[in-house]
């Protein structure tokens, strides 16, 4: 996995929004998908897109992948317009909800999606790689939800890409294929690809993603490393069991920013976590059953997107003729 | 290269799908032999100077090919319906390519309804020069242009949901009003007739009394109804294919 920080500006680059927007036209008004995002992810970096439903990320990556042109702002995909690195080959998508086309077998149709680009992956080693050779002879309409799944990702890999751009990839699949399929992503982005992944799943962005992007209301509401997203809300607590009458005194305790109590447990709300468990422990040593939580990407997540909806309510959502 | 690629694919689907084909070809082989065995000895099909098997071999050919071609559309709606069509253009295939497959595909399962028609019209007697079956085949061929532009355009129109009562009911339509099923001889509805591209589909049959099957008009009228129907379906495919 590349590291993770700074961008470095020698690096190649993979893919760059800049200044992006689209609205759509519906029955009940203009909606706004993209408000004007800028994101750049490095060639070889892996990225989640995290949002709640609606947030725009989906259309986001329509922009990617030159299925909608954006209303305003520029999309380069490895150094050119979407359309032509797609062309190219150096794209592989594993869209949202697209069903397979029937009377065909595994094999067939992967070897129709391959037969489409100059320079491909052989079946077998697309079959290998994401696991499914036990059906490769199978056709298409007799597969589970999971398997489909699967074989979607092999069609995405058929062109041997350099980009992987996946929307909500894991939607439908149980633990099993979740696990199997990440492995096989892991493993062809261990080639050096780059990797842009759209998600529900907070714990997939932490475990798969070197960084993740929140989106909420089509914006960007934060834009870093999984950790530092934490960090940003993140206030670690510690939870123990403490022989003391008045929670006044543990308040005190430096790194402490608040206190709570219940039960026996007192609950301290840190602003730096490792200043105040040495301070707790030096005046009460007999404090036990001591737990350090830092707080989940859930919770991040949710204080996020929560103040971009604050932030959205108070702007009138003017219709754009 | 890769409209090749993906029409080799696409009938070989097409060809694996036993309903389709059962249904496709199977029925207009049954009405032709429920109506044209109990009447094969009909030399003059009424007043046409064309025999009654010959006259319906043709009439059943311009049926069952105009529903082959037709049902691009439904091809096309379904796939768009399923996001195949999506999956489709994040690869390097054109949209035009993925058409020319479609339609490809369409002639190629009319050319078997043609050829399994034909091979019942020998059985029940008719019979032509070499030339003529020939010229009569081409004159189907254009004729179908039209309603390969039609598939193509209600394609890209209706939802998959509609789309197939909307074109059963325009073939079945189409059929009655252009003599498929009998001869419109020369009152009101011979006049309206001519002025559709199925009339001159059924017309073909023609080339077994000499001379010429298709008069200017018949001429005319295909081409007409060629390039209406070829901006209406470059019109529904471009408003399809930018929001898609």
């Amino acid at each position: 996995m590349p590291a993770t920080g700074a961008l470095d500006l020698a690096a190649p680059v993979g893919v760059e929004l800049r200044g992006v927007a689209k609205a759509f036209r519906t029955s009940r008004g203009v909606v706004h998908a993209v408000r004007g995002i800028d994101v750049s992810v490095a060639a070889g970096e892996a990225v989640a897109l995290l949002g709640p439903n609606g947030a725009g990320k989906s259309t986001s990556i329509d922009m990617l992948l030159g299925l909608t042109r954006p209303d305003s702002g520029s999309v380069s995909v490895l150094g050119r317009p979407p359309r032509e690195a797609v062309d190219a080959g150096l794209v592989g998508a594993m869209l949202q909800a697209g069903a397979l086309i029937r009377d065909v077998t595994v094999r067939e149709l992967i070897a129709l999606i391959a037969a489409l680009y100059p320079d491909p992956l052989a079946v077998d080693d697309v079959l290998d790689l994401v696991g499914i050779r036990e059906i490769a002879d199978r056709r298409t309409q007799k597969l589970s939800g999971g398997q489909a799944q699967r074989v979607r990702f092999a069609l995405a890999l058929a062109s041997d890409p350099e980009l992987l751009v996946l929307d909500e990839p894991t939607v439908g699949m149980d633990v099993e294929s979740r696990r199997g399929f990440w492995e096989a992503m892991r493993a062809f982005a261990a080639r050096g690809k780059t990797v842009v992944f759209a998600t529900h799943y907070l714990e997939e962005a932490d475990a798969y993603a070197d960084r993740a992007v929140l989106m909420a209301h089509g914006r960007i509401v934060a834009d870093g490393p999984t950790t530092e997203i934490r960090a940003r809300v993140g206030r670690r607590t510690i939870r123990a069991t403490v022989d003391v009458d008045d929670l006044e005194l543990l308040a005190v305790l430096p790194g402490v920013a608040a206190v709570d109590r219940r039960g026996d447990v007192v609950v301290l709300t840190c602003s730096d976590s490792d200043a105040a468990i040495r301070a707790l422990l030096d005046e009460y040593p007999d404090a036990h059953d001591i737990e350090i939580a830092s707080p989940g990407l859930e919770d991040a997540f949710l204080e996020l997107t929560a103040d971009a909806a604050g932030a959205v309510a108070v702007e009138p959502i003017g219709a754009v003729r | 290269m890769t409209a090749l690629a993906y029409t080799r694919f696409e009938l070989r689907r097409t060809l694996r799908n036993v309903r389709l084909l059962v249904f496709s070809l199977g029925f207009p082989l049954i009405l032709f032999f429920a109506i044209a065995g109990p009447g094969r000895h009909e030399t003059d099909f009424g007043g046409t100077g064309i025999s009654l098997p010959l006259y319906y071999m043709v009439g059943l050919v311009g049926f069952g090919a105009m529903m082959a071609l037709i049902s691009t559309g439904a091809r096309i709606a379904s796939e768009r319906t399923d996001g195949w069509t999506r999956q489709l253009r994040i690869t390097p295939l054109s949209s035009r390519a993925y058409l020319r497959a479609k339609v490809l595909t369409g002639y190629a399962m009319a050319l078997l309804t043609i050829a399994s028609l034909y091979a019942s019209g020998v059985v029940l007697g008719v019979r032509l020069p070499a030339d003529r079956w020939v010229e009569m085949t081409m004159l189907i061929l254009v004729g179908l242009l039209p309603f390969a532009a039609l598939g193509v355009f209600v394609g890209h129109l209706l939802t998959a949901d509609t789309i197939g009562p909307a074109t059963g009911g325009l073939v079945s339509l189409l059929a009655l009003v252009s003599g498929t099923w009998f001869p419109l001889g020369d009152g009101f509805m011979h006049d309206v007739a001519q002025w559709l591209p199925s009339y001159w589909l059924v017309q073909a049959s023609h080339v077994a009394l000499g001379g010429d099957a298709w008069s200017a008009t018949g001429w005319i009228v295909v081409a007409a109804w060629t390039a209406a129907l070829a901006l209406l379906a470059r019109w529904a495919y471009r408003r399809d294919t930018e929001r898609v």
